[in-house]
């Protein structure tokens, strides 16, 4: 189709989904399972908030946010066009998805930031 | 695709909406685009945690509280399947979007295939590693 921005995203899906399944699992099991039903210890408040003082440690939640969010973008977006038939909506469509995308990925790092 | 006012009208079979119920190959395909879903999910609820964070250490408490009632560990599990169900169908695609050579040969898919998988278990170590404390 020749569109120049195609590799770019298709970067950042790839990108993401590779992140995203190697780490997400694991992040929903122990976070959102295994905590919750007292199964594992997880950092209280203090423990979490020492573990993203490192500038460093922000930077990486702050990557794996951003690309998975990105790689939801762009498979969601081709998801709607194909399987919903919404060709007629591609500007729009696309806006929405990269747009949201990006606004959470904007509100995550000034969320990060403002930690303290 | 330029939009021109006079362009002539295509004679085109429209696709029904729903093709993709049609063979179970097409809900496959159809159900790992959607398990995208439940990554921007995880995502999204990193960053409340971020937020709840930074909100003091009453809502901390109070969302601990409401991510360990029945319906959200629940809901959470069907998240986890989800996600499963994405890095599987994501780790097995990489044999067929990877050839890598060495001396001359292309390494087999399995092996690939295998050494996805050692990464896939040394990234759920570190995570464990991270957030798991005694």
């Amino acid at each position: 189709m020749g569109r120049p921005t195609e590799p770019f995203f298709w970067t950042l899906f790839s990108a993401g989904g590779m992140l995203a399944a190697l780490v997400l699992p694991a992040v929903c099991f122990v976070l959102w399972i295994a905590a919750p039903l007292g199964w594992l210890a997880t950092p209280d408040r203090a423990g979490w908030l020492a573990l993203l003082a490192p500038p460093l440690a922000r930077l990486a939640l702050l990557a794996l946010v951003a690309l998975s969010l990105f790689h939801w973008a762009h498979r969601f977006r081709y998801t709607l066009y194909d399987g919903l038939q919404l060709h007629h909506l591609y500007g729009l469509i696309a806006t929405v998805c990269y747009g949201g995308a990006a606004t959470v990925t904007l509100v995550a790092a000034y969320l990060l930031l403002r930690l303290g | 695709m330029s939009r021109r006012r006079f362009h002539p009208r295509w004679f085109r079979r429209r696709t029904p909406i729903f093709w993709w119920l049609e063979k179970g190959v097409y809900v496959h395909f159809i159900v790992r685009e959607l398990t995208s879903l439940a990554v921007a999910y995880a995502a999204a609820l990193l960053v409340v945690q971020v937020a709840v964070l930074g909100a003091g250490a009453e809502a901390h408490a109070r969302f601990a509280a409401l991510l360990a009632s029945p319906w959200a560990v629940g809901w959470h599990a069907l998240v986890l399947v989800g996600l499963l169900y994405h890095t599987l169908t994501w780790l097995h695609l990489a044999p067929k979007a990877l050839v890598v050579k060495l001396g001359g040969h292309r390494v087999p898919d399995a092996a690939i295939l295998a050494g996805h998988y050692l990464g896939w278990l040394a990234a759920t170590a570190l995570v464990a590693l991270v957030l798991v404390r005694s």
